[in-house]
């Protein structure tokens, strides 16, 4: 991508791929083309992993008295991976060596779980109730191991026992374990009255001594009025419930399963072992626990050809796992710590319909959602770790915070921000400065878009069926990290540019938001708001359109079920941003706080597939 | 009375699943040890020593950070960059914003190795009687490294206004065990009370150190601390210390220049790792299992391994003498304009830090300038570097002509800023007292530390 367009694929002086070989030395390019060309690897670098994966559940279940069970199951998830990796020799501008480099992996992951509880379950008249009551157990065992070696007798030898230099080699297990206790009751009365209550008592092996458990309540009620005799007059309206429930869960999922210890790593020296402080004991590290307040209503008519589902939710998260910056001259950045507090709150719809039920049959399903989210407490931090993606009391988790680009300064194509700094009356002084460190930070954008939205559309006719699916997201702003390279002013050289670039500032007085281009200069490529654009899209994500063969023809073939069919992907895109598909989030960078940040990610293709189903 | 019996057994395998899954909860890490049972033992405080060598040796550090971004601030067109690592652009054009990952780099890592060497430190009473000045010479020669490092970058020089107002670096000389340890946010101490603290830690570590046991020796020596210790006090203008300390590193007789400049970064064709050669005073090490090389990552050419991202310009060659030596360590890249050097072909090379060169010149500047031949008569210490490049030697010689051996022996290698400064040299059109030739304070610390006063011109 980063390549030039004018970069010929073929090197004419050899009429190899270009970058292959350089004439002059007999060994592959090392400054042409600008960049390592990836055609190289087609040929000369193979990369294959293999994946097992096995799961298995079992139970058993053994009645005491009436109405009251004993169950104990037992689940297992066993993964096992290699991955075996070659850079053949013309990848020396990638490797950095020119014998070969070979990377080889195995990864196993052993989950399993258990279950033990008591069920019992009455009926009463019009009561119906049942209670459940048990633990449950998680462990999880992984190991790991890499090596990687360099130096090959030829490429023909690809296997790491033909590498003469060994240049790296790891390998570790790390486990974790969740033990619960839980007790959970229904009530029903009348088959309109709904009641369940419950509590769990978790516990996690990646939380501090003081406080591995979390003790997690949930309450719940519903009433489905359709029962009722009063509305039995109401024949068009075929169900109406209304829901409400309040309750807690928690959260461990933070990625390092030792976070609450104190820590010395390996830090090995030539041959020699060593070990370095890498993280502080924090005894007290907790679960963040989220209390959900749910309302729903729904209600279906028409004999059910509409029904509708809708929602409000409130969620309160307080002991938020967040890093939490420290001074640098303690010799630690971050550590992980139960800061701040923060809400979602927002609707949900969902109203299906059965338009046509005829002989042409036509479905519709459309849901669309709304959520706010804000940070209500963090101890008066900013966090964050990229480019411009912050955590900050008072905003949305993720906000694009940082300096506000201000053009090409007419006078001399410097690249100008806004000052933003504080005026007396309290408003921001919007005039401009080049000099990048001057300007103020600002609150730029948003990267969690305000509404989520799909339409789900179905048509048969006789043996032919047609299902759209769209789906869209509005409101939300997307970050180019790339831009700094690929719509740079030339900072980088003779990195492929943007069209945009085109306008760059050339005489004084022009008025252009590209700075003049200056080769191997930045001019104006630090993070801002100008890599910033509008990431609302509406996407035609499939279309399929399939026939079933009747069944006499198929019972001629000797086939129960025969379908053709064609699927198309990522079909049609509307959409203001810039890049190239903004359904993005570069996976390097992604984290809770760093969202909608495209770096040359590459967008989600556009596929057709074909197909025939046979069913016997 | 059987189905009875059933059910008690069934309640208790519950009962007792409960309780012995208790432990299951309890579960430690096989990669890393519990800080708490870290230091026992004096191999564990060994252990973490070898962890601060360790960490020095980061990209960032002396394995090529520290000297490749200080060079270049140093450039006026010697070399160019032409990198896509827009940081470096950044140091490179003299224009740094506040959040430059590579300045944030330097300054976390180099507080996390010293934040090794002060657990060590803290940690000497379990080490074995016989190794502890050892220990305590090796963590101090690191904590000053890091430390002099630190105050050149983020601080003025020492010839530049006044030291003992200036700001330095915040010290921390005690080790870090808890999180309201790490919640400290310390001021800055000043220029002067960084550098009494960094010739405090080089006296001891050259006073207790042991010297070199063989040739190829490459953990920190006295010759090391003296090396440094001649560093800092030039950078100081205190001649009589700076070449006392370079005279004692050169009679200790541990030290002899390559035969030729070549062998002194030595290359055979493919990466493989090198032992020090008879001139390293001291060096970062690297290995084909550890360690990283960035001088090779920024200077050398693709072709061994290197980004090829500093080319030097002809016009910067066209200034070497006929017949120096030197100049046969750069290869043209191709356009017949720029050129690489070549010593840092052998990617896993070590990278020098003090070599005995420097010494020889950095007496006879000091002699020189006091007009004093302790040791050696300062036209015979530049002859000597002179003559291992094949060049004539000099008849007399002048500061000038010092300073100028000093600038192409050590080309390439971090050093020019520094000589820059404590001359008063510009750079280009930037004075040698230019804020924009001195870090900015990295702004993720002046955000979660508003103690720390941003450095002029960055506000």
């Amino acid at each position: 991508m980063a390549l030039s367009p004018i970069t010929p694929q073929i090197d004419p002086r050899t009429g190899l791929i270009s970058g292959l070989l350089n004439p002059a030395t007999g060994a592959p390019n090392s400054n042409y083309p600008v960049y390592y060309n990836p055609l190289i690897s087609k040929d000369n670098a193979s990369f294959i992993a293999t994946v097992y994966r096995m799961f298995g559940n079992a139970y058993a279940a053994y009645t005491i008295l009436p109405g009251l069970t004993f169950r104990s199951e037992v689940g297992a998830d066993l993964l096992f991976q290699t991955e075996d990796q070659y850079l053949g020799s013309a990848t020396v501008r990638n490797t950095g060596t020119a014998n070969g480099q070979g990377f080889n992996a195995i990864t196993q992951i052993v989950n399993y779980t258990t279950n033990n509880f008591l069920k019992f379950e009455k009926t009463l008249n019009a009561h119906t109730f049942d209670i459940v009551g048990g633990i449950s157990f998680q462990k999880s065992k992984s190991s790991f191991s890499t090596i990687t070696g360099q130096q090959f007798a030829s490429d023909a030898f690809k296997t790491i026992s033909s590498a003469a230099q060994i240049i790296s080699a790891s390998a570790f297990p790390t486990n974790f374990t969740f033990l619960s206790y839980f007790a959970r009751g229904n009530y029903k009365f009348k088959d309109r009255y709904l009641l369940s209550l419950s509590g769990r008592v978790d516990g996690s092996s990646r939380f501090g001594a003081n406080n591995q458990y979390g003790f997690f309540p949930a309450a719940s009620a519903g009433w489905i009025v359709s029962e009722e005799p009063f509305m039995q007059n109401l024949s068009f309206l075929s169900l109406l419930k209304l829901r409400a429930s309040y309750g807690l869960t928690g959260n461990a999922e933070i990625g390092n399963n030792f976070a609450s210890r104190g820590l010395y790593g390996p830090a090995n020296y030539v041959g020699q072992g060593g070990q370095i402080p890498i993280q502080l004991a924090n005894n007290n590290l907790k679960w963040e626990t989220t209390a959900q307040t749910d309302i729903g209503l729904d209600f279906s008519f028409l004999q059910g050809r509409i029904s509708v589902e809708a929602d409000y939710y409130f969620k309160a998260t307080r002991d938020l796992l967040l890093l939490k910056n420290v001074s640098g001259t303690s010799g630690f950045s971050t550590f992980l710590q139960n800061i701040g507090n923060l809400e979602n709150k927002g609707y949900e719809l969902v109203i299906s319909s059965q338009n046509l039920v005829g002989e042409l049959k036509w479905t519709t399903s459309f849901n669309i959602s709304t959520t706010q989210n804000k940070i209500t407490n963090l101890g008066g931090q900013i966090l964050g770790t990229n480019d411009l993606n912050r955590a900050i009391e008072g905003q949305p988790i993720g906000v694009f915070y940082g300096r506000q680009f201000a053009g090409a300064d007419p006078a001399n194509g410097d690249a100008v921000y806004a000052l933003n700094t504080k005026k007396a009356d309290g408003t921001l002084n919007k005039g401009t400065t080049n000099d990048f460190n001057a300007a103020q930070q600002i609150v730029l954008g948003n990267p969690n878009p305000k509404w989520y939205g799909g339409i789900t559309n179905n048509l048969s006719y006789k043996g032919f069926e047609l299902t759209v699916v769209l789906q869209g997201v509005q409101g939300n702003q997307i970050y180019n990290q790339g831009g700094q390279y690929m719509s740079s002013s030339a900072s980088n050289g003779y990195d492929n540019q943007t069209t945009d670039q085109l306008n760059a500032w050339k005489n004084p007085g022009d008025k252009t938001n590209v700075p003049e281009l200056r080769l191997f200069f930045a001019n104006g490529v630090n993070p801002s708001n100008r890599y910033m654009s509008n990431g609302s899209y509406l996407r035609v994500k499939t279309v399929t359109f399939g026939y079933n063969l009747p069944k006499q023809v198929a019972s001629r073939l000797k086939v129960d079920r025969v379908r053709v069919y064609v699927t198309g992907q990522n079909l049609f895109t509307f959409t203001p941003y810039k890049g190239w598909d903004p359904e993005v989030n570069a996976d390097f960078q992604a984290s809770n706080i760093n969202q909608g940040v495209d770096f040359y990610s590459a967008p989600q293709p556009k596929t057709f597939t074909a197909g025939i189903n046979l069913s016997f | 009375m059987k189905t009875i019996y059933h059910r008690i057994t069934l309640i208790a395998v519950f009962a007792l699943s409960i309780t012995g899954c208790r432990d299951q909860l309890n579960i430690k890490p096989a990669q890393n040890v519990d800080a708490s049972n870290a230091l026992l033992t004096s191999k564990d405080v060994k252990g973490a020593l070898i962890g601060a060598y360790s960490n020095m040796g980061s990209g960032n550090l002396y394995s090529g950070g520290i000297q490749v971004y200080s060079d270049l601030l140093a450039f006026n067109n010697e070399f160019s960059f032409f990198g896509t690592f827009q940081g470096l652009t950044q140091i490179s054009n003299k224009d740094i914003p506040i959040n430059n990952g590579f300045v944030a780099s330097v300054w976390l890592e180099a507080y996390t190795v010293i934040n090794a060497t002060n657990e060590v430190l803290g940690a000497l009473s379990v080490v074995n009687p016989v190794d502890k000045d050892q220990v305590e010479g090796e963590a101090k020669f690191i904590r000053a490294c890091m430390y002099f490092e630190l105050v050149k970058l983020f601080g003025r020089a020492w010839n530049d206004q006044t030291p003992t107002t200036n700001l330095g670096v915040p010290l921390t000389l005690t080790p870090t065990h808890t999180l309201a340890d790490a919640e400290k946010k310390p001021t800055r101490n000043t220029v002067a009370q960084v550098y009494a603290q960094i010739i405090s830690d080089l006296n001891d570590a050259e006073a207790k150190l042991q010297p070199p046991n063989n040739a190829t020796y490459y953990y920190a020596t006295p010759g090391a601390a003296a090396g440094m210790l001649s560093r800092v006090y030039l950078a100081q203008q205190d001649y009589i210390n700076a070449r006392d300390a370079a005279n004692r590193v050169i009679t200790s007789g541990h030290y002899k220049l390559t035969n030729t400049y070549g062998e002194e970064f030595p290359y055979t064709g493919r990466g493989v790792r090198i032992f020090n050669t008879s001139e390293d005073i001291f060096a970062q090490q690297v290995s084909e299992q550890s360690g990283v090389n960035n001088m090779n990552t920024f200077y050398a050419s693709p072709d061994v391994g290197g980004r090829g991202d500093i080319e030097a310009n002809n016009s910067y060659l066209a200034t070497y003498e006929a017949n120096d030596d030197r100049f046969n360590l750069f290869t043209d890249d191709g356009s017949g304009s720029t050129f690489y050097t070549n010593k840092f072909d052998n990617v896993y090379g070590n990278i020098k830090i003090l070599r005995l060169a420097e010494m020889y010149l950095t007496r006879a500047e000091c002699n020189l300038r006091l007009s004093q031949t302790t040791g050696d008569a300062p036209l015979n210490d530049i002859n000597r570097v002179r003559a291992r490049v094949n060049l004539p030697a000099l008849g007399s010689v002048t500061l000038n002509q010092i300073l100028t051996e000093r600038h192409f022996e050590l080309a390439a290698e971090g050093q020019w800023l520094a000589d820059y400064k404590r001359t008063n040299t510009s750079v280009g059109a930037l004075p040698y007292d230019s804020p924009k030739l001195i870090f900015p304070i990295p702004q993720r610390e002046t955000t979660v530390n508003p103690n720390l006063v941003q450095n002029e011109g960055y506000n």
